[in-house]
């Protein structure tokens, strides 16, 4: 067992304890309207009479049921399930008891309410054991009151607390009401790993069946009686704004209550409040189809203000950065430049890659009731703390007097951390003075902007006579930012090393799009190590691990951001699993390896060529991502990135033209398919002791790296620029 | 505006509604059935699928004014208590993550399995196709098909 102080959290308990027994603080289920609690059917308790809050997190019914509240955004990475499941084990309930509910944007209660950076479980880790160790403490005391002995003399477990030595038994349902008086100890003992029981293990995903059944879950599909609906249009490329529009036309037409151009413009924007567009056209009505017919008949002045930008001008802007744009971040060990005149061979490449957009299958949306002193907002949004701020702002009101509340979110990705379509809901329902619902087409969705920056790499590597590798220099350039971490591998593992991460303008507006940078600089750096190590006539593992060794041993400069044991421990494992070295005939073989979001992963790939087109027989996954949660569920998320890698590098991109993106729907831009797919992928989890890090997003990058070198050894071509089958070849 | 008599999940709905209405909306808006989902409203990303007597279509792209006399079943028709085979496998294999696509995939999955019960992985593939899923479920999309055509009652 682990001794944990409280106090970190304590505010929390303190402010629920002190509040508890005044009846229900946050039981309430917004999105079947006014009804109340309506738990799991599923349950393997009765639906209690009373409910007993014994903090922030935990709520205990009469019957045994307890409900936990699930703090940070669902957007797919399954937080709805892994977080409660954390609560659930220290508390040491039956997960049968267990159901979950989503809770508010609550500051005081919560930390770290926000879907991002893989960040959730790794952030959240002590503070949910923390909830669910002091609820199970405060239940024992009760029982210890109760009976009049001590403490130890007693055990909690799977919801009932038993004397050591004698007969009496009482359920955390009975003994909740008695918990609730209890003071929140100053320290509680955490279960040691070893004893884990629910986590690790694989637990289905609690709205599976509201999934399966089509019950309404989702931002877009939030419904209040007497709201209406709105849509935006924006400018058709950026660097452009509204002047006018035939707003008389449009408001004549079925359906259609009112149309007038709305304007999100605030004066110092905070965290996320990035906007592609601050003045949009917004039409008010009361059905989907008649907004959208009112939105093609729309005739707008657009005013330009700004330069109307094409892909052509973006790739002269990323040369010309590489060449001589501002650094942003750097590092220098050794003398790279003399190291490359003394080599025997250098190699040197150019990797690029398109903007692209995040298109979560639920287009933006979001719920907004504004009142002369108020503003409620219930959608979508990976941020509700920034939302909660921004829409505060631009209203001119009292954090306090705005409530968000969190649906079950279509897919995030990066892109909901923005806050712009919560912001101009609010706007809207504050215009018309009623509530309002506003919905993105796919088509708004798409050419709004917060896409991922476009990316423009140069790698050089020098070996020397014996196939040292005894310089590396990478210069990256974006728009805006370059793709570059100057303190990740191979730093430390090269006598002689550079990084230079450049920026350089774009009106585009860009974002944090599934792994940031990551999701670029892996696939380059993966490529371009097993090209240089096929010049030094090296097997691709065997070099990355002498790399690594090197690391280890005598590591170069100040710092490097990885632990090289742990990066090469995923190498080894997928070494083993994928059983490299062996050779199947027509089974072409890739690997690459990445470390982001504290989390290692490697992976190799099988193709095959079938009638000449390439095809991933079989993927191995080996992750270090420290204490798995939830076992299954991981092995989803790794499986997700995987596919969701092959499919952005292979297919997807978005190119401009005057300003305007030229993809606008999935007819144009290309997302991955069925078919093209893996047949297969296998995870294997490295088992530590570890914290849990994130695991949302390292998945993805290795598997660019992975599949160029694949599809290297199935075709004999280098894959440099992404989308690859613009480079002529297809995944099917 | 006209009015139109619909056999939805086995029960007949009225309603006064614009004759060009994609079913999609009607719906979603109209009947507040949204368990049928807006993903494109092109019929590229099949998250709008319903059946149309046997048939799965997108109902993005399906008038209202189109479909007369014929059944519509929506994934909350699909079955009474969410246990079809077909909802069953995908609970089994805990295919989702965000699970946006999945009602489409569902509807997809299940007129597909009623007319070919035992399809080969590349048949699967082929009628899958339309249904995109951004968070990249495939395989245990795959999977869950081959479990309810396991599953003999599909």
């Amino acid at each position: 067992m682990t001794l944990i102080k409280t106090q970190y959290n304590r505010r929390s308990f303190i402010k629920v304890s002190a509040a508890a027994g005044g009846g229900m603080l946050i039981g309430f289920s917004w999105l079947n309207g006014c009804k109340p609690n309506t738990p799991e059917p599923e349950a393997g308790v009765a639906m209690p009479k009373e409910w007993f809050e014994i903090n922030g997190y935990i709520k205990i019914g009469d019957t045994g049921m307890v409900t936990i509240y699930s703090p940070n955004p669902e957007i797919g990475q399954n937080v709805r399930t892994s977080m409660p499941m954390i609560v659930a084990e220290e508390l040491d309930v039956p997960w049968e008891n267990v159901v979950v509910e989503q809770a508010p944007l609550n500051t005081g209660w919560y930390q770290n309410q926000f879907a991002g950076g893989s960040l959730s479980i790794r952030l959240s880790w002590n503070a949910l054991r923390m909830a669910g160790a002091t609820g199970r403490r405060m239940l024992l005391e009760a029982a210890a009151k109760e009976w009049g002995v001590q403490l130890s003399d007693l055990t909690a477990s799977n919801g009932v607390i038993k004397e050591n030595v004698g007969e009496r038994t009482v359920t955390y349902g009975e003994i909740a009401s008695k918990a609730v008086g209890i003071e929140v100890p100053k320290e509680v003992e955490l279960k040691g790993i070893k004893d884990f029981k629910l986590i690790g293990s694989s637990i289905k995903n609690v709205d599976g069946k509201k999934i399966v059944t089509g019950q309404p879950l989702f931002g877009l599909d939030f419904h209040r009686d007497g709201m209406h609906l709105a849509m935006i249009q924006h400018p058709p490329a950026f660097g452009m704004t509204v002047k006018d529009f035939n707003e008389a036309e449009i408001k004549s037409m079925p359906g259609v209550k009112d149309a007038f151009i709305v304007d999100t413009t605030v004066e110092e924007p905070g965290g996320f409040d990035e906007k592609g567009f601050k003045q949009l056209i917004a039409i008010v009505g009361e059905s989907t189809w008649q907004l959208m017919q009112a939105k093609k008949a729309l005739k707008a002045n657009w005013e330009t203000t700004g330069e109307l930008e094409s892909s052509e001008i973006h790739v002269k802007r990323l040369e010309k950065a590489l060449v001589s744009g501002e650094v942003q971040e750097s590092r220098r060990d050794g003398n790279p430049e003399a190291a490359f005149k003394k080599a025997a061979k250098i190699i040197e490449r150019t990797y690029s890659a398109p903007f692209i957009a995040h298109n979560t299958l639920e287009p933006m949306n979001f719920f907004a009731n504004v009142t002369e002193d108020s503003a409620e907002l219930i959608g979508p949004t990976q941020t509700p703390e920034a939302l909660e701020g921004s829409v505060a702002k631009l209203l001119n009101l009292p954090l306090e007097n705005v409530t968000v509340n969190m649906t079950r979110i279509g897919g995030g990705f990066g892109r909901r951390l923005y806050v712009h379509f919560g912001v101009e809901a609010a706007a809207i329902s504050k215009k018309i003075g009623a509530p309002v619902k506003l919905i993105y087409s796919r088509e708004d969705d798409m050419t709004q902007g917060t896409y991922r920056p476009t990316y423009r790499s140069v790698y050089k590597a020098g070996l020397d006579e014996n196939n040292n590798l005894i310089a590396f220099t990478v210069k990256g350039a974006g728009l805006p930012e370059g793709p570059v971490f100057p303190n990740r591998f191979p730093a430390g593992a090269v006598e002689n090393y550079s990084a230079e991460k450049i920026k350089a303008p774009t009106n585009v507006t860009t974002g944090a799009w599934r792994a940031p940078r990551s999701n670029f600089t892996a696939g380059a750096e993966q490529a371009f190590l097993d090209e240089v190590a096929e010049d030094a006539g090296k097997d691709p593992i065997d070099f990355r691990l002498e790399l690594f060794d090197r690391a280890i041993k005598d590591p170069v400069g100040e710092k490097h951001e990885y632990e090289a044991e742990r990066y090469a421990g995923v190498l080894k494992l997928v070494k083993e699993k994928a059983d490299w070295g062996t050779t199947k005939p027509n089974v072409h073989r890739g690997v690459a390896a990445y470390f982001c979001h504290s989390t290692y992963v490697a992976e190799v790939f099988d193709m095959v060529l079938n009638n000449g087109q390439p095809i991933v027989e079989k993927v191995w996954c080996a992750v270090d991502c420290g204490i798995v949660v939830n076992r299954d569920a991981a092995k989803n998320m790794i499986q997700g990135g995987v596919i969701d890698g092959i499919g952005h590098s292979m297919y997807s991109q978005l190119t401009f033209e005057n300003g305007a993106p030229k993809q606008m729907n999935f007819d144009k831009y290309q997302l991955i398919r069925h078919s093209q797919a893996p047949k297969e992928i296998e995870v294997f989890f490295v088992e530590n002791e570890i914290d849990p890090t994130g695991l949302g997003e390292p998945g993805l990058p290795p598997a660019i790296g992975a599949l160029a070198n694949a599809l290297y050894k199935a075709t004999g071509q280098r894959h440099y620029h992404q989308p690859f089958v613009t480079e002529k070849q297809v995944v099917g | 505006m006209a009015n139109f008599n619909l056999k939805i999940n086995g029960k007949t709905q009225q309603l006064d509604v614009d004759p060009t209405t994609p079913m999609l909306w009607v719906l979603r808006d109209h009947l507040k059935l949204v368990g049928t989902k807006y993903g494109c409203g092109i019929s590229q990303c099949g998250a709008c699928t319903i059946h149309l007597g046997d048939n799965a279509v997108r109902s993005c792209q399906l008038p209202v004014s189109a479909v007369g006399n014929q059944e519509i079943t929506t994934i909350e028709g699909l079955s009474e208590n969410g246990d079809h085979p077909v909802q069953l496998a995908w609970m089994e294999e805990d295919v989702y993550q965000c699970g946006y696509c999945q009602a489409g995939q569902i509807m997809n999955a299940s007129a597909f399995l009623k007319k070919n019960p035992n399809p080969t992985d590349e048949e699967i593939e082929g009628a899958m196709n339309g249904n995109i899923c951004r968070c990249g479920t495939y395989l245990r999309i795959k999977k869950a098909i081959k479990t309810a055509a396991n599953s003999k009652i599909a």
